[in-house]
């Protein structure tokens, strides 16, 4: 495992950010942190790239340990903050360059490798402009390219995408697919399942400082349900024969007249749903599809969840 | 893109430290070189205040002296205060933009980057003194100090400048914003009036003269003065030295407990 932490923790004042987190991320894989804002995501980033000092726990990366060898740390890793770090008054040749120095790679080395990475980058042609009047896009693009400049072990990403649009964002994605079909280690933080399931081969639920959950995104997904109906009834009265018509798997819904019931989807099984309450004699007011969202994960996974969602089977 | 194979650099030892502190400073000047209202405030504020004492007020004050003789030492410490605070806005800035997160996820230490803009400051400082050094003697500045007294003038306010831009590189990374930073800052702009910069301090009042007289830059404008036009010195030369060197240990303290504060989050 390259990133090994257990039971980190850490506090501010009195408020615990972080409640004993566990990770582990094998060589060449990517992990993606799942969680809402103030969940602990950044603050676990901030802890492995040796920015914050844990109040306890452990974690090693590439077998240095943060606490104790945090320059060794830096020297196998790059972090990438939630806004692009750049400077204003520098070119994009200039920043890169200076970024390679600190790396020590040596001034010939630094250039050459920013002039690839521009090139990769699709930043060529505005290489020697100052990135002050670059767009929002490349500025993020620039800030990726920055921190791959030594060939980092391992990349933290915090919330790439967040804030970009959708083209940036495809663009965003496709250099980090790229990054790990080389074979970089990646960490990052999201807020969205899409990202998670589009670029993760783990995902770690965090919420409150706590793991709540991980597992490969299908496994997730698995558990948080896929599509389901939701079937809002005339008389809240029918609803236990409605239950009954329907069978295992449908579960009463907030209020007094809904009822949930997982689905693949298909408009073949609402016609079987709506002939078997047709059947029961339950009308119906409307009926609607609900894709899984973050929220879903949230209610069926934390346990803070008001009225916990059971997991269908 | 791992295609380019690339030799394990090493991190550490005292080379690499003098190497980043370099990059460092060099990326703080280039910063300050193309920031438009820096430059302004670093050259043409001087010299506009320069002007407006000479030409405006100096005609009003006695001094028993060319006033423009008097007040030199004056302007210059009082333009180095407006160099010096803005590296208190320019460490803010890098705190909040994550810059400073960014260079310490590198294998730099952290020092390196308050060290940085510390140097980059003195460097600024310097050139803007000889700016307003050059241009006083164009506008009649008759200093009769020998090569001595030059370099010995140079060294008081080196120390000087470098104890400041310490304490401006501390309360940045006190700062919440560069905005507060900019209010921290206040009191190096605004002490340089309550000394003998710009009038002898005996024509305040004795509360007024009091501060006056016991704050740091009234030694160190008297020494500057006594060096360059021959007044007499005397005991202050020394109180000079021990309130640049105090500062600056103090200074240096104040921004690695400020720096550690901000970044250990």
């Amino acid at each position: 495992m390259i990133v090994e932490a257990a039971g980190l923790r850490k506090s501010y004042g009195t408020q615990q950010v972080l409640d004993g987190v566990d990770l582990q991320v094998a060589e060449g894989s990517v992990l993606a942190l799942l969680g809402p804002n103030g969940a602990g995501k950044t603050t676990t980033v901030r802890v492995l790239s040796t920015l914050t000092r844990p109040d306890g726990g452990s974690a090693r990366i590439a077998g240095h340990d943060v606490v104790r060898d945090p320059v060794g740390v830096r020297g196998v890793i790059s972090l990438t903050g939630q806004f692009a770090a750049l400077d204003d008054r520098q070119t994009g040749l200039e920043n890169l360059a200076m970024m390679g120095r600190l790396a020590h790679l040596g001034r010939t080395t630094a250039r050459r490798r920013a002039g690839e990475l521009l090139d990769r980058f699709d930043l060529v042609a505005a290489a020697d402009r100052r990135v002050g009047a670059w767009s929002g896009g490349m500025r993020r693009r620039l800030d990726l390219a920055m921190s791959l400049i030594s060939a980092p072990r391992v990349v933290f990403l915090d919330e790439p995408t967040t804030g970009l649009d959708p083209a940036s964002r495809a663009t965003t994605w496709d250099a980090i697919s790229e990054l790990v079909a080389a074979g970089t280690t990646l960490v990052l933080t999201t807020q969205y399942l899409e990202e998670a399931d589009r670029l993760a081969d783990r995902v770690v639920l965090i919420d409150a400082g706590r793991v709540t959950a991980e597992g490969t995104p299908d496994a997730l997904k698995a558990r948080v349900g896929g599509e389901r109906l939701e079937l809002h009834l005339l008389d809240p009265a029918e609803r236990p024969q409605a239950l009954t018509a329907l069978g295992p798997g449908a579960v009463p819904g907030p209020g007094d007249t809904v009822v949930h019931l997982p689905s693949d989807g298909s408009a073949a099984h609402l016609r079987a749903v709506l002939d078997r309450l047709d059947d029961a004699g339950v009308p119906l007011a409307r009926v609607s599809a609900h894709r899984p969202t973050l929220d879903d994960v949230f209610l069926a996974l934390t346990a803070r969840a008001p009225q916990p969602a059971p997991v269908p089977a | 893109m791992t295609s380019t194979a690339l030799p394990a650099p090493v991190h550490g030892g005292v080379r690499n430290a003098v190497g980043d502190a370099l990059t460092l400073t060099g990326r703080c000047i280039r910063l300050t070189r193309r920031d438009t209202d820096t430059m302004v405030m670093s050259l043409v504020l001087p010299l506009l205040m320069m002007s407006l004492f000479v030409y405006v007020f100096g005609g009003a004050i006695t001094t028993g002296s060319a006033y423009i003789d008097y007040v030199v030492p004056g302007i210059v410490l009082l333009c180095t205060g407006y160099g010096a605070a803005s590296t208190a806005m320019a460490v803010a800035a890098d705190t909040e933009s994550g810059m400073v997160d960014r260079l310490r996820s590198l294998p730099v230490r952290a020092w390196t980057v308050l060290l940085g803009h510390v140097a980059a400051s003195v460097t600024r400082n310097a050139v803007s003194t000889a700016v307003v050094v050059g241009a006083a003697v164009a506008m009649g500045f008759r200093p009769d100090a020998g090569p001595a007294e030059w370099a010995l003038t140079a060294g008081l306010l080196l120390l000087y400048v470098l104890a400041l831009s310490w304490l401006a590189a501390g309360l940045g990374a006190l700062a919440s914003s560069v905005e507060s930073a900019s209010a921290l800052s206040f009191a190096m702009l605004f002490l340089p009036y309550l000394s003998s910069a710009f009038v002898p301090t005996d024509s305040m009042p004795a509360v007024l003269r009091a501060v006056a007289e016991n704050q740091p830059i009234t030694p160190v404008i008297e020494t500057v003065r006594g060096l360059l036009t021959g007044t007499p010195i005397g005991g202050t030369g020394w109180t000079a030295l021990t309130w640049c060197l105090g500062l600056l240990a103090v200074s240096v303290a104040f921004a690695s407990w400020a720096f550690r504060r901000r970044t250990r989050r």
